[in-house]
């Protein structure tokens, strides 16, 4: 049984520089960096000191609130830099990199002859457990929750996304291994939501023993929240467990060759590359080796797309959970009667650009605010692109005036911040709509605990 | 523009400095220079061209055609009067002297309008030590456009500042105001000058000068103010039949008379999605079908006058394009929206036919809306909450 979804609601931001569907090369980092800010609401708690040797798969730090989530090093190498900020809170856990990665060995079996409690032991102690993620919060899952359902989104509709198709492209097994492990991990369904605007990579078609639900329509699409939101929505109370599509080739991985097998493939794009394409590297990489002349002066560098992604220095790392790297132009110039011009290179969802005529421009978009920030004044405009029976500026207001009953109400329990990002990027007041949501998250999550 | 900016930022006061005042007349001036090379720092890295000058200048650029036609008009209405245009010739004697008569009429009030309300914004900017907020560029036109010629400046002031600061400031600015701006100018004026504001002898300018004199049976009545005494017929007699009341050379408030005009505007503000389709068309529905009810009551030519004819008289079609469309003021819900406008359609008639002494019904009818805009959001999100906590009991 499965679930055709169509989004109307939304819009496709087409930029300049996608990724040519090729890998172009395999990018051994010299230095890794595990950031806590990566997984929100985080306590840390370092297990390793400066100077300390680590293999792929041992625990650098953990979570305070529940020490079972381990987060384990990407590679083997040695602990050379603890960068903490304000009040000594842990920014950044950074270590160098040996030439050839040594891996923890983990249990290697096949999961579906283990229990729920051995494959949740495996995949705490290795490491890969904070690729399994929650809603509501948007927040690593808390492995003593019994969850409804798990949700896999197999598309991402964000501006210059990585094809999940394509790097998941002929690795049926360590797929299928992967849902075989989640599937244990509920009572209730897994649900792989499947790209429908086009035929879904085979490893996704075939996978087995999964609902396989068809997702078409534009951007946000390919967020989960809003999969879950029109295939069986998070009520009050209930939790889903969700995750992307590559990253159940890990656990995949985890359980077929016994290791935290952290190499992925990443979308190097954006209109300041020269040659965008694929590229292969390690979680948590420096991104100096991948920038390295392939980009023109004056980019701004994203770990991750251009709506949820964290802004990162040249020299700075790829995130967690980032599939993407992303270099656009900085922005920072005064444009002279910016607020009259006409606009032909300039992306709007209203109807003030002459931009407008052009329906599949692909633009090169700067990063600049194009305005101040302003009251809320005009209406109508986040429902125009938030595809969820929801009322988005509502809820915005309730979590700014600090109102929990309201939040709740109003459906908070379904969103996470990322499902805001086009509402942010529309919004003619400027308003930080993600930021918002994740703060009301965050007070929810502290009032709840 | 590189020299330009080099001097404007040699100008740059102090934020914090013994002025406040000169840095916020700056950063207002600078900002309608140059929109501001602020980045995207926390959430999205890139935005959507728009910002709320960019929204504000369309709703201006829409005024245009009313506001040039009301120029027009003024002159028009003023020569018509001394009879030196005769009856019926719209446009081919007298073209640009009505046209100058109209600006040297208008300009002022505009001038009055913006000056006074501007300067009330960049104290309230100061002394709040927030930017200048852009809501007065639209609603500084409004204003004038909707009062009669013959208002005197003064009283332009008086209401302007009365509309910033009573309507707007005191709930926090651009955004946060309950009542429409601009209409809360009018109604201010209206309750406190009626005299001014209504009658028969404030809608067209009859400044006689040396040997001019008006023509011989000149009333000086709206055709709104016509119409209650004697319906359908009077209205004909005093060339303000549908079609010339669509196109607009009858007396009223300067930009109102001409659906034509006020028709090319909606038209922009429709393509650029700046005012909500919902309110406007609801709103035309709303007194489409209060005006086809009464009509079937019929109790006095006025009930009589045909819909169509209802809706391009008096200020109706200004209202429904301009006032009642404002984001801020109005309900915020796209269902909520059809409610709201519907029913200023249906006040506006209502209050129009039951009370001759206010033939504006729409001003009412649109404040009125705008007090119970919240209420009808309230309703419609208490709706969806209900309807999303059912969504669990049906499971169970």
């Amino acid at each position: 049984m499965s679930k055709d979804v169509t989004i109307k609601k939304g819009a496709n931001i087409k930029l300049r520089g996608i990724a040519d569907k090729l890998h172009t090369a395999t990018f051994i980092p010299s230095e890794i960096v595990l950031k806590p800010s990566d997984f929100p609401t985080l306590k840390p708690k370092l297990a390793v000191k400066v100077g300390d040797k680590v293999k792929a798969g041992t625990a650098l730090f953990f979570n305070k609130e529940n020490e079972n989530i381990l987060f384990t090093s990407p590679v083997s190498g040695e602990v050379t830099e603890i960068i903490r900020g304000e009040k000594r809170k842990i920014l950044e856990v950074k270590e160098k990199a040996d030439a050839e990665t040594q891996y923890e060995s983990f249990k290697q079996a096949d999961p579906s002859t283990l229990s729920k409690e051995e494959i949740i032991e495996n995949l705490l102690k290795s490491g890969v457990w904070p690729f399994i993620r929650q809603r509501p919060y948007d927040v690593i899952a808390n492995p003593s929750d019994s969850p409804k359902a798990i949700h896999i989104t197999a598309l991402d509709t964000n501006p210059l996304a990585p094809d999940y198709g394509f790097i998941a492209h002929g690795k049926d097994v360590i797929f299928q291994t992967g849902l075989n492990a989640l599937i244990k991990l509920t009572s209730g369904k897994v649900h792989l939501n499947v790209n429908g605007n086009e035929n879904a990579d085979s490893v996704y078609a075939s996978a087995k023993n999964v609902q396989i639900n068809k997702i078409s329509g534009p951007h946000p699409a390919g967020n989960v929240g809003v999969q879950i939101h029109h295939i069986d929505p998070v009520n009050k109370g209930e939790v889903v467990w969700t995750l992307k599509a590559l990253d159940v080739l890990v656990i995949g991985k985890l359980f077929k060759e016994g290791k935290f097998d952290a190499t992925r493939s990443v979308a190097f794009v954006g209109s300041k590359v020269k040659k965008p394409a694929y590229v292969k590297t390690i979680l948590g990489a420096n991104i100096n080796v991948i920038i390295k002349d392939n980009v023109e002066e004056g980019g701004r560098y994203i770990s991750g797309n251009p709506l949820t992604g964290t802004q990162i220095s040249e020299n700075g790392h790829l995130g967690f959970y980032d599939y993407q790297l992303t270099v656009l132009p900085e922005g920072g110039n005064n444009q002279f009667f910016g607020w009259i011009a006409p606009g032909f290179d300039k992306f709007s969802l209203s109807g003030t650009f002459f931009s407008k005529l052009m329906p599949n421009k692909e633009y090169d978009l700067n990063t600049n605010m194009n305005g101040e920030e302003r009251n809320f004044v005009v209406t109508g405009e986040y429902e125009k692109v938030f595809p969820f029976d929801i009322y988005p500026v509502q809820l915005i207001k309730s979590i700014l005036v600090d109102d929990i009953d309201a939040m709740e109400n109003l459906g908070i329990y379904e969103v996470a911040p990322e499902d805001f990002a086009l509402c942010e990027y529309a919004c003619t007041s400027k308003t930080p709509a993600q930021h918002y949501v994740r703060e009301g998250l965050n007070a929810l999550k502290k009032e709840m605990a | 523009m590189k020299a330009l900016d080099d001097i404007m930022q040699k100008l740059k006061p102090k934020a914090d400095g013994k002025f406040p005042l000169a840095y916020t007349v700056w950063d207002g001036m600078y900002t309608f220079l140059f929109v501001p090379g602020h980045t995207n720092h926390k959430g999205v890295h890139i935005r959507d061209g728009i910002d709320l000058k960019r929204t504000m200048v369309m709703v201006i650029f829409a005024l245009i055609p009313a506001l040039l036609f009301g120029i027009y008009n003024v002159g028009h209405q003023h020569f018509l009067a001394i009879g030196d245009v005769v009856t019926g010739d719209h446009v081919c004697t007298l073209f640009w002297d009505k046209f100058i008569f109209g600006a040297l009429k208008v300009l002022p009030i505009i001038i009055v309008s913006y000056g006074v309300g501007l300067g009330v914004e960049f104290i309230f900017a100061a002394f709040n030590k927030h930017a200048i907020q852009e809501g007065f560029l639209v609603s500084g036109m409004l204003i004038p456009l909707i009062l009669p010629v013959d208002v005197p400046l003064w009283m332009v002031g008086v209401a302007t500042v009365f509309a910033v600061v009573i309507g707007k400031e005191v709930f926090g600015g651009t955004g946060m105001n309950i009542v429409n701006v601009a209409l809360t100018a009018r109604a201010f004026l209206f309750f406190a000058y009626p005299t001014k504001m209504s009658g028969d002898a404030v809608w067209i300018n009859t400044s006689l000068e040396e040997g001019q004199q008006l023509v011989d049976g000149f009333s000086g009545a709206t055709p709104l103010a016509q119409a209650v005494k004697g319906g359908t017929e009077s209205l004909n007699t005093m060339n303000a039949s549908v079609m010339e009341a669509a196109i607009g050379f009858i007396p009223g408030s300067i930009g109102e008379t001409s659906a034509l005009a006020i028709g090319l505007g909606a038209l922009l503000l429709l393509i650029t999605g700046i005012a909500s389709w919902r309110i406007m068309l609801s709103t035309f529905v709303g007194g489409y079908i209060m005006a086809l009810l009464f009509n079937l009551w019929g109790a006095n030519p006025f009930m009589e006058l045909t819909p169509i004819h209802q809706l391009v008289l008096g200020g109706f079609a200004f209202g429904a394009v301009f006032m009642a469309t404002d984001p801020v003021t109005g309900s915020q819900t796209n269902t909520g929206k059809y409610i709201y406008g519907f029913l200023i359609g249906v006040f506006a008639i209502i209050i129009r036919v039951f009370n001759p002494a206010y033939p504006e019904g729409v001003m009412l009818a649109i404040l009125f809306m705008n007090i119970m805009a919240p209420l009808i959001d309230h309703y419609v999100v208490a709706a969806n909450i209900k309807r999303r906590l059912k969504r669990v009991s049906v499971k169970a």
